[in-house]
């Protein structure tokens, strides 16, 4: 039971370190969201999880703290992508496509 | 205490570190908002695995707890950068 939980918890805590390592590194917001949302998400899910296996009491608190991440870490990532869409900031140089102004200009059609 | 528990703790470290930079570094608010964004949701996972460590259950709440006020904050902020307060 040990040795299950703490490779759980290795598995989280190798994708948060990779999902700061994202959020530090990519070139402008919406590459950062999307490292720092998945990854992070995925993370912090396995590491939770992973104590309430080594530690079998904890199991049902540990489980609401997930599933409660797992609900509104992308809620707040949609909300803020949405946010700095609307307010303008522009897109990395590098970025190929951009389907949110095909979006505009059919909500703006209708 | 085991050595592979702190090398879990070292590696939440880094990322939290890298997280702070991105939030004192960032070009534009934005940016700064998603370095707290991700700083949190690392700091929650910091808290429980902390709670197992030093075998104290009332880390769960505090965790609990700073992942609902952290939720209400950044949509908070989003809807601000949106359309103003």
């Amino acid at each position: 039971m040990e040795t299950a939980g703490l490779i759980v918890t290795g598995f989280g805590v190798l994708f948060l370190l990779l999902g700061s390592l994202g959020v530090f590194r990519l070139p402008d917001v919406y590459n950062r969201l999307q490292a720092g949302t998945k990854c992070t998400t995925l993370g912090a899910f396995c590491t939770t999880l992973g104590v309430g296996i080594m530690e079998p009491s904890w199991f049902f608190k540990t489980l609401i703290i997930a599933v409660f991440i797992l609900v509104t870490n992308p809620i707040s990532a949609h909300a803020l992508g949405r946010a700095s869409r609307k307010s303008g900031v522009p897109l990395w140089k590098g970025s190929v496509i951009d389907k949110s102004e095909e979006f505009e200009e059919f909500r703006e059609e209708q | 205490m085991n050595v592979v528990l702190i090398i879990f703790l070292a590696c939440i470290g880094v990322g939290i570190i890298l997280c702070f930079l991105r939030m004192v570094g960032g070009p534009t608010s934005a940016d700064r908002m998603v370095g707290v964004d991700t700083f949190a949701t690392v700091t929650v996972a910091l808290l429980v695995l902390m709670g197992f460590i030093l075998e104290r259950r009332v880390y769960l709440d505090v965790s609990l707890v700073y992942a609902v006020l952290t939720f209400v904050g950044t949509v908070a902020v989003a809807r601000y950068f949106e359309r103003g307060i």
